[in-house]
C-alpha cells in the first residue's frame, strides 16, 4: 500500500468506484420502472456518437466525445418513440431495432474511417481501458497534497467524479417526485407531477451516466452496474431509501473486488498478466446478485410462500 | 465496386464468397421466420441475452481445446462451447424471473452484461497465453468472414439449412403457441414444448450466426425481420413468411456487400440492410406506415369539413373556414360566390336529416352502445338497421306533429 498502489491502482480504482456509483443510482430506478435494458441500449448507442464526434473534430478529446454520445443516445430514444408510435411496436422490439441499428452504424462508420492514429476501437468501446488510468506523476500519498502533481490526475477521474456527484444530488432533489411517479404514476399525475418530464429526465441522467463512464471504463462495466447492484438491493429490503443504500455499498463492493481480483487474482493462481478490470467488475456484481437470489431476505416475490 | 458487388451478388466472386453469401441468406431466413416467434410472443430481447451469454463458452472451449493440444480454433469445438454456456444463460435467466420478483428485463440485462464480462475476462486470459491461435476470437464478437475457412464456411451452411428446416416443420404449432397460447394449450399442443423449440430455434440461428454476424449484432437479424414484416401484415403465417424474405435478402445482400470492397464488416451490413428495409416500410407500408397515415388523418380531415360545411349550408349559417369552402367547391356542392348547388341542398338536407336521426337515436337508446358510435361522420345507416331508421323517422315526424313533444 505504497507508493507503487497510489500511482498505478488508486486513480483507476476511484473511477471505477465512481462509475459504478453514477450507474447504479439511476439503475434504481429504471429496474422498478421495468426499463431496465435502457442501459444496455444506451451503452451500444454511444457508440456512433462518438465515432461521429470524432469524424467531426477529428481528434480523441473529451467533450466533442460526450457530447457526440449524448446526442446518438437523445436521437435513439426518439427514434424508438417514433417506432413504437408510428408503427405500433411493442417497447422492447422497438428498442432492439434502434440499437442494434445504431451500433451497426457506429461500427461500419469506425471501419470505414483511418483511426488508425488514434486509440478508438471497438474493442476499447466494449472493454474500457481502466488500467491505463493511471496517476503517472504520484509518488506516494504525499502527492495527495502536492499540487503539481494533482494537476496530472487523469482528466477522467474529475470528469466522472463531477458526474457522479451531480447524479447523486439530482436524486436527493427530486427524490419525492422520482419515488412517487416510479410506484404510482396515475397517483402522481393526480397530485401535480410532471411524469412524462421525470420519465424523459431519469433516461437523460442514465444517459449521462453511461457516456461518462463509456469513455473511462468501457460498455460492459456500465450495462452491468445499470441492473446487477440495484437488483441485488432489490433483494435486501423493501424500502427504496435502504435500496438505494445498498445499491450504492454493492456497486462499490463490486468495482474495488473486481479491481483487485483482476489486477492480482492471477497472480496468487500463479499467472502473470492481469485480466480485464471491466470484465471482472462485471463477474463480481454478478456473483453478488446470484448469491442474493439465493439468500437475500427479500427475494421471493410478495404472496409466493416462502421456500419454494 | 458496383462490378465487384455485381460479381459478389451472382456468386461470381469465388467459391468462398459465394458459399457464405448462401449461408448468410439461409441464416436470415431461419432468424427471421424463426424471430417471429419470439417477437410475437413478445420476448425479442431475450435473445440479446442468449447472443451475449455465448462469449465465455467460446473462451473455455477455446482454453479446452489448447489444454487437449489442439489449435484451439475448431469451428466445431467453439460452437458446442457457446452453446453449453448459452444455454446456461437462458436458464440464469428463467431462474431469475420464476424464482425471485426480480422482472424479466432486470434478468436479461444482468444475465448479458455479467455472462459478457466473464467472457472479455477470459478472452484477456486467452490474450496473455502462449499457446493456440488466438486471432480468430475476436470475430465473434462482431462477425467476420474475412479469412474464413471453407469448413466453416460448410457449417455455417449447413447449420442455417437445419435451422430453416426446423421452421417448416414446427410452423403450425409455433404459430399457434405465439398467436394464442391459452388456445393452444386448449387444443392438445404442449406450449411448454413448443416455447423450448423456439428457444432452440433461436439458440441455433445465435450459434451458426456468431461467426457471420458476431453476438453483438445477431439479436437485430431475429428482432428487426420480423418488426418490418409486421408492419406488412396481420396474419401470423404472412409474417412469418415476409420476415424469412426479408432476412433472407439482407443476409444475401449484406453478405454479398460485405465482400466486395474492404473494411466493410459482415455482421453491420447486414444488420444496415435489414434497417433500410425497415426504414422503407415503416414510410410505406400500407397499413401501419407514415404515409398511410398521413393519407388516413387527411381524408378524415376532408370528411369532417364536408360534414360540418354541409351542415352549415342547411341552418343557412355563413362558413368562413377556407377549407371547408375548397372542400364543398371542388365536390360540386357549392358555386364559386358561395350559393350552395342542387346537388349541395340536396347534400346538405341529408346530413341535416342524419343529424336529427342521430340526435333522436341517441334519446332512445340511452342506455346501450348506440350513443357511443355518435361521431358527427357515421351515417345512421350504416350502424342501425332499416327497420329502427324508419322508427326514428316515424318518431321525429310524432314529435313535430305534437309540437316538440318526446314522441314516447
Amino acid at each position: 500500500m505504497g507508493a507503487e498502489f497510489v500511482q498505478l491502482s488508486l486513480t483507476p480504482l476511484l473511477i471505477g468506484i465512481l462509475a459504478a456509483i453514477a450507474c447504479a443510482l439511476p439503475g434504481n430506478f429504471l429496474i422498478l420502472r421495468r426499463q431496465a435494458l435502457v442501459g444496455d441500449a444506451i451503452s451500444h448507442v454511444a457508440l456512433p456518437g462518438i465515432v461521429v464526434a470524432f469524424l467531426i473534430t477529428g481528434t480523441v478529446s473529451t467533450w466533442p466525445m460526450l457530447i457526440g454520445a449524448a446526442g446518438a443516445a437523445v436521437v435513439a430514444v426518439i427514434v424508438i418513440e417514433v417506432i413504437k408510435r408510428v408503427g405500433r411496436i411493442e417497447p422492447g422490439a422497438a428498442m432492439g431495432v434502434t440499437f442494434t441499428s445504431l451500433f451497426a452504424g457506429g461500427v461500419l462508420l469506425l471501419e470505414q474511417s483511418d483511426t488508425s492514429g488514434v486509440h478508438l476501437d471497438v474493442e476499447h468501446a466494449l472493454y474500457g481501458n481502466l488500467e491505463s488510468l493511471i496517476w503517472i506523476t504520484a509518488e506516494g500519498w504525499g502527492s495527495l497534497l502536492d499540487p503539481v502533481a494533482l494537476a496530472d490526475l487523469p482528466p477522467e477521474l474529475l470528469r466522472m467524479a463531477a458526474v457522479a456527484f451531480v447524479i447523486s444530488l439530482l436524486v436527493a432533489i427530486f427524490w419525492r417526485p422520482l419515488k412517487i411517479s416510479t410506484f404510482d404514476e396515475g397517483f402522481a399525475n393526480v397530485v401535480g407531477i410532471p411524469t412524462a418530464a421525470i420519465s424523459f429526465g431519469l433516461v437523460i441522467c442514465a444517459a449521462v451516466a453511461a457516456v461518462a463512464a463509456f469513455d473511462a471504463v468501457g460498455s460492459i462495466i456500465v450495462i452491468a452496474m445499470f441492473i446487477c447492484p440495484p437488483a441485488t438491493a432489490r433483494l435486501m429490503t423493501n424500502r427504496l431509501e435502504i435500496q438505494v443504500l445498498w445499491s450504492v455499498v454493492f456497486a462499490t463492493l463490486s468495482a474495488v473486488l473486481g479491481y483487485v481480483l483482476a489486477g492480482y487474482g492471477p497472480i496468487w493462481l500463479g499467472g502473470e498478466n492481469a485480466v480485464s478490470a471491466a470484465g471482472m467488475i462485471a463477474t463480481v456484481s454478478g456473483i453478488m446478485l446470484a448469491i442474493a437470489c439465493l439468500i437475500a431476505p427479500h427475494r421471493a416475490r410478495i404472496g409466493t410462500p416462502k421456500g419454494i | 465496386m458496383i462490378n465487384v458487388f455485381l460479381d459478389a451478388l451472382l456468386l461470381q466472386a469465388g467459391y468462398n464468397a459465394a458459399l457464405v453469401a448462401f449461408g448468410a441468406a439461409l441464416l436470415g431466413i431461419a432468424a427471421g421466420s424463426g424471430g417471429t416467434f419470439l417477437f410475437l410472443r413478445k420476448r425479442a430481447l431475450l435473445s440479446d441475452a442468449l447472443a451475449h451469454s455465448t462469449l465465455p463458452g467460446v473462451g473455455i472451449a477455446f482454453m479446452v481445446m489448447v489444454a487437449l493440444g489442439g489449435e484451439g480454433r475448431n469451428l466445431l469445438g467453439l460452437l458446442l462451447g457457446s452453446t453449453i454456456s448459452a444455454v446456461l444463460g437462458l436458464l440464469a435467466v428463467e431462474w431469475i424471473t420464476s424464482r425471485t420478483r426480480l422482472a424479466e428485463d432486470t434478468a436479461i440485462g444482468a444475465v448479458l452484461s455479467v455472462f459478457f464480462g466473464f467472457g472479455v475476462v477470459l478472452l484477456t486470459v486467452i490474450q496473455t497465453m502462449s499457446s493456440g491461435y488466438q486471432a480468430g476470437l475476436e470475430g465473434f464478437l462482431l462477425g467476420s468472414t474475412a479469412g474464413m475457412l471453407f469448413g466453416d464456411a460448410v457449417i455455417i451452411t449447413i447449420g442455417g439449412a437445419l435451422a430453416v428446416g426446423l421452421v417448416l416443420l414446427l410452423r403450425r404449432p409455433m404459430t399457434l403457441v405465439s398467436f394464442d397460447p391459452e388456445f393452444a394449450a386448449a387444443s392438445g399442443v404442449n406450449v411448454q414444448r413448443i416455447d423450448f423449440a423456439v428457444m432452440g430455434l433461436v439458440m441455433a440461428v445465435t450459434i451458426v450466426g456468431l461467426k457471420l454476424v458476431g453476438l453483438i449484432l445477431i439479436v437485430a437479424l431475429l428482432i428487426i425481420p420480423p418488426v418490418t414484416a409486421r408492419l406488412w401484415s396481420d396474419r401470423t403465417e404472412h409474417v412469418v413468411l415476409t420476415a424469412g424474405l426479408i432476412g433472407g435478402f439482407s443476409g444475401y445482400v449484406g453478405a454479398a456487400l460485405s465482400a466486395s470492397a474492404p473494411h466493410l464488416p459482415t455482421g453491420p451490413i447486414i444488420v444496415l440492410v435489414s434497417f433500410a428495409l425497415f426504414v422503407f416500410s415503416l414510410i410505406f407500408a400500407p397499413a401501419r406506415g407514415v404515409l398511410a397515415a398521413l393519407l388516413h388523418q387527411r381524408r378524415f380531415r376532408i370528411r369532417l369539413h364536408r360534414r360540418q360545411g354541409l351542415l352549415a349550408l342547411a341552418q343557412k349559417d355563413a362558413i368562413r373556414d377556407r377549407f371547408t369552402l375548397a372542400v364543398l367547391r371542388r365536390e360540386g356542392l357549392i358555386r364559386p360566390d358561395m350559393a350552395p348547388t342542387e346537388a349541395g341542398r340536396d347534400a346538405a338536407a341529408k346530413v341535416l336529416r342524419d343529424e336529427s336521426r342521430w340526435a333522436m337515436a341517441r334519446r332512445l337508446h340511452q342506455h346501450d352502445k348506440i350513443p357511443g358510435r355518435y361521431d358527427g361522420l357515421t351515417p345512421i345507416e350504416s350502424v342501425l338497421t332499416r327497420d329502427e331508421v324508419a322508427d326514428i323517422d316515424r318518431r321525429i315526424e310524432g314529435s313535430a306533429g305534437f309540437g316538440g313533444g318526446d314522441g314516447r
